[in-house]
C-alpha cells in the first residue's frame, strides 16, 4: 500500500474537504502542486477550457493564497460575521490512476452558512493529481456546478 | 401638480436624499410603472444574436421581451407573450426559432417580423373581432428601439426624450470601446458573470460613481495584495491578477485627481483624467494595428482614454478598457440582478479578451474577493436604513448651489456630484407623465 492508490487518493479528496470544512485553509493550500490550479467553470461541465470562455474562479497559487490572507484580516468585512461550509461528498470514482498522476471524479453537495443565510451547490469535482515525495498533490482541482451559469449570491469559501 | 409626483419629489433634496427610494415596496412598483417605462434601458448586444431565428429573452421592469435576427440581418424586439392567451414564446433565454415563432400551447405561429402566420381552426375565428384586436395583429414590436454601434437599447413607454437626446454626449463611452477595435467591431464573449445582490438597485449604481470606498472597503483585498507582492522589484513584470487588483488600493488623491463629469439624465463618465485601468503594461503590437487603422492622432486619443466607469442611467455600466460590461437589473426593491459582459475586440490580440476575463472574474464574479466586501456592504445598508433616528442619506461632498441646473459638468473624482445627478434624474423620469394623471 502506497499514498499512491485507489485507496489512498479517495481519502485525500475526502481529507481535503474537510480542511475546508474545518478551516485550515493554510494546510489546505499545502496540498496544490506549485503549478496547481483551482477552477470553477461558468459553464460548468460543458466547458473545455479555462480561456475560451470565462469562469466562476480560475486562481493558480497566489490567488488562493491571496484569498486565504484576505480571510484572516480584521478588514475582510464580508466575514463579519463568519462564513462556514460543509462539504457532503458521494464516494469518488478513479477516472484514470498511472504510477505518478490520477484524476478522481466526486459529487458534491457544498454548503456555505454566514449568520442566518445558507447557500447550497450541488456539483461535481475532478481531481487531477500528481505523485510527490511528499504525498499526492492537486495539479487542478476543477468544481462544476449545476446550473453554474444562473445567478449567485456571494459564495466566500472554498468549494 | 399630482400628490403622487409632489411627495416623490420631495425625497430627493438638493443635498441628500430619503431612505424610501431603497426601503419602500410601494415606490418599486411605481419605478417600474414609469420610472423604467420613461427611460432607455440597455437591452443587449446584437452579436449575441449573429444568425436569422437567434433570440434573446430577458425582462425589463417586470415585462418579459425577445430580441430576433431577421431573415434580412436586421434585429427587432418585441414584447415576449404570444397573442392568444399571454404564454411566452421562449423561455429558454437564448436560442433559435427557426422560420417561424411557434407558441407550444395553441400552435398559433408568427412570422420572424411578429406578422401572424397561422392559427388551428382558423373556421371558428370567422364573423368574430380577433382580426381587429390586438389578438389578431401578430406579435407586438417595442415602438421604441435604438441601436448604437450593435448596443441595443428600448424604452418601453412613449413619454420622454428620444434616443440620442436622452444619452446625448455620454455615448462617446461607448465609441471609445468600440473603436479599440482596429476592425470597428465587438463581439460578447466569454459568457455572463450573475450576482443576486439583496439591495436596492440605486445603491449598486451609486457605487459605480463611489471612489471614496475603495480605501476602506476594499483594505482586505488590497492589503492581501500588497503583501503578497511585497519585495518585489519596482520594474518586475506583475501578473496580470495584481496588475488588476493592487489599484484598488490607490489613495483618495488619486480617486479625487482622475476627475468626473456628469450629463443631463444621470449619466457620468468617472476618471475623465485617468482611472485604475490606465496602467496596464503596454502592446506594441496592438498600438500599430489602432495607428493603421485609426491614424496616429486619432488612435492615441482613443488609447489614453480609459475612464473607471461610464454610466448610461439607470441599467448599464460602460469600461472602455479592459472591454466589459455591468448591467443592473432591478428585481424588487431589495433585490438587484448584476450581470458582467465582456467583448472580443475584432483584430486586437487575445491578450485584451485576457485582461477583460481576468477582470470580471476578479472583480465581478460571485466569489469575487473584491466583490465579497462591496456586496456585504451594500446589503448593510439595506439592512441598515430602517434604523429609526435619521431618515435620509447624505450626498453633500462636494455640494454647491450653481451646479443646479447646469448640464453636463466637470469635478474633482470624490464629488458626490455623480451620484446626486443619478437622483435628479430618477425624480424626474419617476414623476414624468404623473402630473397628467389624476
Amino acid at each position: 500500500m502506497t499514498d499512491f492508490d485507489a485507496d489512498a487518493l479517495m481519502d485525500f479528496v475526502v481529507h481535503e474537504a474537510a480542511l475546508l470544512d474545518t478551516g485550515r485553509f493554510d494546510d489546505w493550500l499545502a496540498l496544490f502542486a506549485d503549478d496547481g490550479r483551482y477552477w470553477v467553470p461558468l459553464l460548468g461541465a460543458r466547458q473545455a477550457d479555462p480561456l475560451s470562455h470565462n469562469s466562476i474562479a480560475y486562481e493558480d497559487r497566489l490567488l488562493l493564497q491571496l484569498r486565504i490572507e484576505r480571510l484572516k484580516s480584521p478588514r475582510a468585512h464580508s466575514q463579519q460575521p463568519g462564513s462556514h461550509c460543509q462539504h457532503v461528498l458521494q464516494r469518488s470514482s478513479v477516472e484514470r490512476l498511472d504510477a505518478d498522476t490520477a484524476t478522481l471524479r466526486t459529487p458534491f453537495l457544498y454548503v456555505e452558512a454566514r449568520g442566518d443565510e445558507q447557500l447550497m451547490l450541488a456539483g461535481t469535482c475532478r481531481h487531477e493529481l500528481v505523485h510527490t515525495p511528499g504525498g499526492p498533490r492537486i495539479r487542478q482541482k476543477r468544481i462544476d456546478l449545476l446550473n453554474a451559469e444562473r445567478a449567485w449570491p456571494a459564495i466566500q469559501l472554498f468549494i | 401638480m399630482n400628490p403622487t409626483a409632489a411627495r416623490i419629489r420631495a425625497l430627493v433634496q438638493d443635498d441628500r436624499v430619503h431612505r424610501d427610494l431603497y426601503l419602500s415596496d410601494e415606490l418599486f412598483e411605481l419605478e417600474q410603472r414609469h420610472f423604467f417605462t420613461n427611460t432607455w434601458n440597455y437591452f443587449g448586444h446584437t452579436s449575441q444574436v449573429p444568425n436569422a431565428g437567434d433570440y434573446l429573452a430577458l425582462d425589463i421592469a417586470g415585462r418579459p421581451l425577445l430580441m430576433v435576427r431577421q431573415p434580412e440581418g436586421s434585429v427587432r424586439v418585441f414584447h415576449n407573450r404570444c397573442a392568444h392567451k399571454g404564454t411566452k414564446l421562449v423561455t429558454c433565454e437564448t436560442g433559435n426559432t427557426g422560420r417561424f415563432f411557434r407558441c407550444p400551447y395553441h400552435a398559433w405561429t408568427y412570422k420572424l417580423d411578429g406578422a401572424p402566420l397561422a392559427v388551428p381552426l382558423k373556421s371558428g375565428y370567422e364573423g368574430t373581432r380577433l382580426h381587429q384586436c390586438e389578438s389578431g395583429q401578430g406579435l407586438e414590436a417595442l415602438k421604441h428601439v435604438t441601436i448604437y454601434r450593435e448596443f441595443v437599447f428600448v424604452r418601453l413607454g412613449d413619454l420622454g426624450p428620444d434616443f440620442d437626446a436622452y444619452f446625448g454626449d455620454v455615448l462617446q463611452a461607448i465609441d471609445n470601446m468600440v473603436d479599440r477595435s482596429p476592425e470597428g467591431r465587438l463581439t460578447v464573449a466569454g459568457g455572463v458573470l450573475r450576482n443576486i445582490i439583496h439591495c436596492n438597485w440605486k445603491m449598486y449604481l451609486e457605487n459605480i460613481n463611489d471612489t471614496v470606498h475603495p480605501m476602506s472597503t476594499h483594505e482586505s483585498a488590497t492589503q492581501a495584495a500588497q503583501a503578497l507582492w511585497a519585495g518585489q522589484p519596482a520594474d518586475a513584470s506583475k501578473p496580470m491578477a495584481i496588475e488588476q487588483i493592487l489599484p484598488f488600493g490607490s489613495g483618495y488623491d488619486f480617486f479625487d485627481r482622475m476627475g468626473g463629469r456628469v450629463y443631463p439624465n444621470g449619466h457620468s463618465i468617472l476618471g475623465v483624467n485617468f482611472s485604475i485601468h490606465s496602467n496596464y503594461a503596454a502592446m506594441p503590437e496592438y498600438e500599430q494595428a489602432m495607428r493603421d487603422a485609426h491614424g496616429d492622432e486619432r488612435a492615441k486619443q482613443i488609447l489614453e482614454r480609459s475612464p473607471q466607469n461610464s454610466v448610461f442611467f439607470p441599467s448599464l455600466s460602460v469600461k472602455g478598457s479592459p472591454q466589459a460590461i455591468r448591467v443592473i437589473r432591478p428585481l424588487a426593491a431589495n433585490r438587484t440582478l448584476i450581470e458582467a459582459w465582456g467583448f472580443r475586440v475584432a483584430g486586437a490580440p487575445e491578450l485584451l479578451f485576457e485582461r477583460t476575463q481576468s477582470y470580471n472574474r476578479l472583480v465581478f464574479s460571485p466569489m469575487s474577493v473584491v466583490a465579497h466586501d462591496d456586496v456585504h456592504l451594500f446589503e448593510s445598508m439595506q439592512q441598515g436604513l430602517p434604523a429609526g433616528g435619521n431618515d435620509w442619506v447624505s450626498l453633500h461632498r462636494g455640494f454647491d448651489p450653481a451646479e443646479l441646473g447646469q448640464g453636463a459638468q466637470t469635478t474633482n473624482g470624490t464629488n458626490e456630484l455623480l451620484m446626486r445627478n443619478q437622483f435628479r434624474a430618477w425624480a424626474e423620469y419617476m414623476t414624468l407623465g404623473m402630473e397628467d394623471t389624476p
